[in-house]
């Protein structure tokens, strides 16, 4: 399976080549879970994306005590909770608000974790020690305490949270990145590219960066899951968005009160959460497989 | 060798301090004032202004801290609860046992199903045995702790009436929150374990225990099974972390008088003391059990070992 | 054949191995044959991706499960075929009757367990009647053979330079004194001087145990100083083989074995430059329908593009190759030469 391109010695270009993208594709499409897991992802960000031209916020947050736990119906598909509102709006809206949060603490986590872990494993030494130490006693704290601590001094709306997520979320990155820049100034093409006269920078930046998108990539899809589930249960707790603001987490809370005769307020938004978290790890866990075939031989 | 657990112990003390540390400085990043909690609404600001001078809250942030520190370990005073006006210490402590306990009873469940799972469903890939437990985790992996306990709590209790909905009366209290913090831990163990197994059967010494006529048994009970079995070591510890995570979830979900569903409650209060000291109680756990792990991870693996005693070339 | 026969510890008849994934086949060893007479080394040679280390694996019937097949051919141990025994009773073969010692010492040897343990270890599995002191024993005199002190048994391999564990892991191969062994490149991970000694080791052992041996490498100096006989190996077929004087002093050779003799530098030579053989070899899962090396050959003619050659024979030098078609020999090849 090698590509025949001319190798640019001063740069390794030939390597990381065109056809690098459309090949992961091809493997990627070959797992039935990870096709699935894609659609099921596409789906329902149709469904959150496109779901206020058909369902307003209003809905959501109206409170109709004549349709108090009501079961489903034909105007609302999903049944109504104790307040009467419109559960399933109430999971649109939720899950706006909900995986909105995530993503962006995602990407946020990702880049100062990254960014940590790069700075650790390049300079080395003492930089390198500061910081993995005052990591580990960081991590020493388990997460949902320090993000509770973080959410009780900052207060809860929409940045602290993000916030809170990316302080607990970031760590998973340092230790990753930090090898990937380790193991891969040490390869041999990096040695081949300074030989060939490049200079620092560009070593990073066309060598090391480019392997170290692919495990930042995985790591990331199947962290979006954890950090959706992680919003969920502070909001469960009472630590997520202030009301009227619907959040899944949150909406499992009141239910629990209406558990012995209406499960189906329930069911619907724990339902939501698992269905949104599997299609996250399914397409994650299909970018791991298609991004390093070996692993799975 | 002693050396290394001495180096390692020592290290302890700054971890607890830098734990201190981190949860002091974000919990005053809000303005907060024990005084008016704890003495309430109507006394006059002068009297409030007196206690927060005793107290030293009108001090400069690190002097705050040190004194905190110096009463957290000589004194084992983490100071007054702004709501039951009683001592921290004594509220907390019989709670933070119950948590114990609690994690306790989690690691254990979630180390006996994930990793013996872990370890066949690699021996077997492929097979029925692998892609069960396997398509089940996967699951469970989506499911967060809260809604398996309230699945939990809506079959076992209400429907079935098997088991108590709150509480830790009797032995039966302790098996639905139990469960729903070990089983996602047991998933993530089995996932971890199994890993771990694929990767060591890969290795060239299987290859060469095979070339000696080693029998497959053999060349996974004794070749592979320690190899992979090293890294769950230390997994099973940073288990703990998860656990007690779904610790405070469970307390809360089953009305468990833990330290968790203290702290949770707590918050909406603002009862600065008791949550800073429940944080920095669980995660001095946390620490102490990770240097445990460490420390027989280095006494297991014979690399490790070497290094810390007199190694010959 | 009978008396030819007795004379031989290893026969391998027209072997054909694949690897066969969800994606490709790999078609790794393509009708090849071997002798090794009792006693005797064989060199097998060739550049990685011939097919060498697929050949060793499949006499100990140690292929990777999931993908590698032997499609057909036989393999006479003794007299017996190997490919007709069950697994138990190739596992009373491995380490005992054959054994074999892998290129990389570095991953070879388990990093939780003692060199005494693992030594000990080869030993038990085919010794089930030996008392403890006697495994202590057989362990102590192993390493001694390899020339490591006995008192190191208790330490872990890391703790091992990469000539050391070498020598444990021919340690562990002939703690059974086995009358093959199969050695796969094993000094090609060591260094230069250290590669010296491992091989002086295996010559003298050879000399005190008698044991017959398949040293599989890449390297024509080994071959020179060690091998008996040689073949040399590409694309899953043996080109050429024969005695090592036939190989080193032979007038007529494959044109394969030229490139690899003029690859190699010469201190004697006046040449400014070394001579590669031109192109890579072919992509296994996609062989040329004709000689596997036509594409890289320079005396390529039109039937080489089309046929397989035979195996034709001057003694007991050997050739593949159309060249030696007795009408092409009278020849001298000229036809047609194209790339």
């Amino acid at each position: 399976m090698f590509k025949k391109n001319k190798v640019n010695a001063e740069t390794l270009d030939g390597y990381v080549s065109q056809g690098k993208w459309k090949e992961i594709w091809r493997r990627y499409k070959k797992s039935k879970g990870a096709m699935i897991g894609l659609i099921m992802m596409a789906a329902m960000a149709a469904a959150l994306i496109l779901a206020p031209l058909f369902v307003s916020y209003e809905s959501a947050t109206t409170q109709d005590f004549s349709l108090m736990l009501a079961t489903p119906s034909a105007e609302h598909i999903f049944g109504n909770d104790g307040y009467g509102r419109d559960i399933f709006a109430r999971i649109i809206y939720g899950g706006r608000t909900s995986v909105a949060i995530a993503l962006i603490a995602t990407v946020t986590s990702c880049i100062v974790g990254s960014m940590l872990g790069a700075v650790a494993g390049y300079f080395g030494g003492r930089t390198d020690s500061l910081i993995m130490r005052s990591l580990d006693i960081f991590m020493s704290v388990p997460d949902i305490l320090f993000t509770m601590a973080v959410v009780y001094a900052l207060g809860a709306n929409f940045v602290n949270l993000i916030v809170a997520l990316t302080l607990a979320y970031f760590t998973n990155y340092v230790r990753l990145v930090r090898s990937e820049v380790l193991t891969l100034s040490e390869q041999d093409y990096v040695e081949a590219s300074r030989a060939g006269g490049a200079n620092g920078l560009r070593i990073i930046l066309s060598h090391i960066i480019p392997n170290a998108v692919g495990v930042i990539i995985v790591n990331t899809t199947l962290n979006i899951a954890k950090i959706i589930l992680y919003e969920a249960t502070l909001s469960f707790l009472g630590l997520g968005m202030p009301a009227p603001q619907p959040e899944w987490g949150q909406m499992l809370s009141e239910a629990r009160e209406y558990m012995r005769n209406t499960p189906h307020l329930m069911f619907f938004p724990a339902a939501a959460i698992i269905i949104t978290a599997c299609s996250v790890n399914l397409v994650g866990d299909g970018l791991r497989d298609a991004l390093d075939p070996h692993l799975k031989s | 060798m002693h050396k290394y657990v001495i180096k390692r112990i020592l290290f302890l003390i700054p971890t607890i301090i830098g734990v201190t540390l981190i949860i002091y400085f974000v919990m005053n990043l809000t303005p907060g004032d024990p005084g008016r909690a704890i003495l309430g609404t109507g006394v006059p600001q002068e009297a409030i202004d007196a206690y927060n001078h005793n107290l030293g809250y009108d001090l400069p942030f690190f002097q705050k801290f040190l004194n905190y520190l110096y009463n957290m370990f000589i004194n084992h005073d983490f100071g007054i609860s702004y709501v039951t006006k009683q001592s921290v210490f004594a509220e907390i402590w019989p709670r933070y046992i119950v948590t114990l306990k609690l994690a306790f009873i989690g690691v254990v469940i979630s180390a006996l199903l994930g990793i013996p799972l872990g370890i066949y469903s690699a021996v077997k890939q492929y097979s029925l045995m692998d892609t069960i437990p396997s398509l089940v985790s996967f699951f469970l992996a989506a499911v967060p702790t809260f809604v398996l306990g309230l699945v939990l709590l809506y079959f076992f209790s209400l429907k079935l009436n098997w088991l108590p909905s709150y509480g830790l009366e009797s032995w039966k209290g302790y098996i639905m929150p139990a469960l729903a913090i070990s089983i996602p831990t047991a998933a993530q163990n089995f996932r971890f374990t199994k890993s771990s197994m694929l990767e060591a059967i890969r290795q060239d010494y299987v290859r060469t225990a095979r070339a000696k006529g080693a029998p497959e048994s053999a060349v996974i009970w004794k070749h592979v099974l320690k190899n992979a079995l090293l890294p769950v070591i230390t997994q099973i510890g940073m288990s703990l972390g998860m656990l007690l995570c779904g610790a405070v979830v469970a307390e809360q979900l089953f009305s468990v008088q833990g330290i968790g569903s203290l702290i949770v409650e707590r918050i909406t209060f603002k009862d600065e003391p008791i949550i800073i000291a429940g944080t920095i109680l669980i995660s001095i756990c946390f620490t102490v059990v990770m240097l445990i792990v460490d420390i027989i991870y280095a006494f297991i693996d014979p690399r490790i070992r070497a290094k810390y005693t007199k190694a010959r070339g | 054949m009978g008396e030819k026969d007795e004379k031989l510890i290893l026969d391998i008849q027209d072997l054909n191995v694949i690897y066969k994934t969800d994606i490709e086949t790999v078609s790794a060893v393509n009708g090849i044959s071997l002798k090794i007479e009792k006693g005797k080394t064989l060199g097998l040679v060739g550049e990685t991706g011939a097919g060498k280390t697929t050949t060793a694996l499949s006499i100990l019937r140690l292929l990777p499960q999931a993908t590698g097949r032997i499609l057909s051919g036989k393999i006479c141990f003794d007299g017996e075929d190997l490919l007709t025994k069950s697994e138990d009773e190739m596992r009373a073969v491995r380490g005992n009757l054959i054994s074999m010692v892998f290129q990389d010492p570095m991953s070879s040897l388990n990093p939780v367990y003692t060199v005494g343990q693992q030594i000990g270890e080869a030993i038990k599995l085919h010794n089930h009647d030996l008392s403890h002191e006697e495994v202590e024993g057989r362990i102590d005199e192993m390493l001694q053979l390899v020339g490591i002190m006995p008192s190191r048994k208790a330490e872990y391999p890391h703790q091992f330079s990469g000539g050391m564990k070498q020598r444990v892991v021919i340690a562990m191969a002939l703690c059974c004194e086995p009358e093959l062994l199969i050695a796969d490149e094993p000094t090609t991970a060591l260094d230069v001087t250290i590669q010296a000694q491992v091989l002086a080791m295996i010559r003298e052992l050879r000399e005190r145990l008698g044991t017959s041996m398949l040293m599989i490498t890449h390297d024509l100096g080994i071959v020179a100083q060690i091998c008996d006989e040689v073949s040399v190996m590409y694309a899953g077929k043996i080109v050429e083989s024969g005695t090592v004087e036939d190989l080193f002093r032979g007038e007529k050779h494959h044109p394969y074995t030229v490139g690899l003799f003029n690859s190699i530098p010469n201190i004697s030579s006046r040449a400014t430059r070394l001579k590669p053989i031109p192109g890579l070899m072919p992509d296994p899962t996609n062989l040329p329908v004709g000689c596997e090396f036509a594409p890289r050959c320079e005396h390529c003619m039109e039937i080489c593009k089309k046929e397989k050659p035979q195996v034709y024979s001057e003694g007991t030098h050997k050739f593949y190759c159309h060249l030696f078609d007795s009408e092409n020999l009278k020849t001298g090849g000229s036809e047609n030469e194209s790339k």
